[in-house]
Order: C-alpha cells, then structure tokens, then sequence
C-alpha cells in the first residue's frame, strides 16, 4: 500500500508533501504530468476524493496546474518551484532548530554538531 | 444515501443496537468501526436488508429496506459459502442470480486478482477465497456496496491488493460504500468517514480528515479516546 501515513497529519497533506519532496529531487520536473487522481489512488492506497484535495491544494499553491481534459501538471513556472524549495528548507531547519533549542543545546554546539556531522559523513562516504 | 432513523435491534434476549441515527452520503467510502459484539455486522445486515429492525427505520436511497430491497445491495458477507462450485460456475451463478452483475466487469477483476478460474471454490486459500469474494461484490452495479469484514483474517499482500480493487473498480462518486473492519490502522487511508459503535449505540460519527485537521487525532487514536 506504498508508504504508510503518519497518525496525526491529515493525508491529503502527507501526500502533498510526499510529492513536494519529489519535484525538489527532480523526479517530477516542469511541466511534467502527474498520475490521475485514481491512478494516484491505487499506488499509495488512498481514497480518490483524498487525492482530489491533495490535487486541489497543490494547484491552489500554484505547484499544479490542471488543464482540461488534460490532467493535472507541475507548473512551468519557475519561481514558484524555487519558493517551494526555499520553504521546505526554511521549515525543515526551523523544526530543527527548535527541537535542539528543547534539548538545550546552545547555537554554537547546533553549529559544531552539524559541521562535524556533515564532514563524517562525507568521509564516509570518500 | 443510507439513513438509519432510531433503529434498535433485538434477537431473542440480546440488544444488538439501542436508538441509532445516522445518515450516510453516497461518494463516499465509509467504515464502521467498533470492538466485538459493538454491532457493526447487525448495522451492515440492516443496511442489507436481510435483517428487520425492532424498532426505527431504515432507508437506503430513499426507499425503506426490506428483504426485496436487498437487489439495490451488493453485500459482502464475512462467512465464506463453499457451494461444489468452481470459480468460473460461482460466477456464472452470481450473473444468474443478479440482474446488475457485470461479467465483463467480473472477468477484468478476475484476472486482476489473478484467480484460477477452474479450481473448484473448496480448494481454494484463504486468500483466494477473500479475493474470489471481493470479484462477487464489485462486478454488480449495485448502488450501494456493502462488506463485511473483507480483510479479516488476509495477508498484507491480499489486503492491499483488495484495497487495490476497491479502487480501481468501483466508481466510488455513484456509490455508497460501507465496510466493517478491524483492520482500522492499515484502512483508514482508504476511508472518507468513520462510524464509531460501543455496545450497540452510536459513539461518534466522523469526516476522517477533518478529524485530522481539527484534533490532529487518527481513527485509531480517536476510537480510543471514545472507548476510554
């Protein structure tokens, strides 16, 4: 039933966000098609009518355009796909940030933290 | 649209359901949800019309439901039925039986579900018994659909490829569509709503997403904080 969904988010969310996160990675580009809403259904196992909003709410973000008797498509313009990005990346950082800020570590050891984070696992990865 | 105005079910000494009001839309999927012996499957045969209420109405798509009702119903029962049949003749005797059943549609389902059509019901698995019964209830054009417990005792692999079915095959925006289910965790993506029962009286009546959104709260957590 591909992935499962978290208990407390609305689906139709989690499923925006799964393909939010495929259009950073590239693997939805500009002006690419996106499956129906019942081909959609039958891969993640979710309701129609769910994919439908999911649908409605990206197009009302201007991430999708629908075109009649078309189908549903990531749009073409650019600066709205660079905004997504920027703001996956603002919310991700600040989630971060304010789960360190919980823990109580200070912005110098979230900065040191990260740095030699990074740099293992580049190396690692050499 | 299935509307169930103060129905209370008696058998024999039993309360099965106590005073419960509802109303379904069609275009939707919905689950009934609740512990053993909550009465989920009297709600479902109610709905069937294969069994009357003590008290209260039932009415499905604006007509009261009564046995002869029951031809506007595709109802999945929990029990399995082993007629000396093969997969190929149970169709063919479903086709008999009901004047909306598609073999066209039932021949797509079948090899979807990749059933043997010349193994003989009895010596079928499970599994394939779960799926033989999911090509019975989908391939009718029956307005409403209703299934009890399909995925109750099925590997993952036949439950997904039974959710799998449910969507690729029924046009669910001209259908009501009402399944009981233990299986909540893995089928609330499928669902629209939820229709919680505790002890034969209605707890709660909710939109699956919307309870997402206000409370942040699956069925699963919700049902819970119901029962506590």
């Amino acid at each position: 039933m591909g992935e499962e969904f978290n208990a407390s988010k609305p689906i139709y969310f989690q499923l925006a966000e799964r393909i939010n996160r495929q259009i950073l990675r590239k693997e939805l580009q500009a002006g690419d098609k996106l499956p129906s809403v019942r081909e959609m259904a039958i891969q993640s196992g979710v309701n129609p009518n769910t994919v439908q909003r999911t649908y409605s709410e990206l197009e009302r973000m201007g991430i999708v355009e629908t075109k009649r008797g078309q189908g549903t498509f990531v749009t073409e313009n650019e600066s709205i796909l660079v905004e997504l990005r920027e703001r996956l990346k603002e919310e991700q950082i600040s989630s971060f940030v304010d789960d360190m800020k919980e823990m109580g570590f200070t912005v110098e050891e979230m900065m040191k933290g990260l740095e030699e984070h990074i740099r293992a696992r580049e190396g690692n990865k050499a | 649209m299935i509307e169930f105005k103060n129905v209370s079910k008696r058998y024999w000494k039993h309360q099965a359901l106590t005073d419960v009001t509802f109303t379904l839309p069609s275009g939707k999927i919905i689950g009934i949800v609740g512990e053993n012996g909550s009465g989920k499957s009297t709600t479902l045969k109610l709905m069937a019309g294969l069994i009357r209420p003590t008290k209260g109405t039932v009415i499905v798509n604006g007509v009261p439901m009564d046995r002869r009702m029951a031809k506007a119903v595709s109802y999945l029962s929990e029990l399995d039925v082993y007629y000396p049949f093969t997969v190929e003749e149970t169709i063919q005797f479903y086709a008999s039986q009901f004047a909306d059943f598609s073999l066209e549609r039932a021949d797509e389902i079948v090899a979807f579900m990749k059933l043997d059509r010349k193994k003989r019901v009895k010596s079928l698995s499970k599994g394939s018994r779960g799926r033989l019964k999911m090509v019975l209830t989908l391939a009718r054009e029956a307005p409403v659909i209703l299934m009890d417990e399909p995925f109750s005792g099925l590997d993952p692999m036949v439950r997904d490829a039974i959710v799998k079915s449910l969507i690729s095959f029924l046009d669910i925006e001209h259908r009501t569509i009402v399944i009981t289910t233990h299986e909540l965790k893995e089928i609330e993506p499928l669902l629209d709503m939820a229709v919680a029962l505790k002890e034969g009286e209605l707890i709660g009546i909710r939109d699956v997403e919307e309870l997402r959104d206000d409370e942040n709260l699956s069925i699963v957590d919700w049902m819970k904080q119901q029962y506590e």
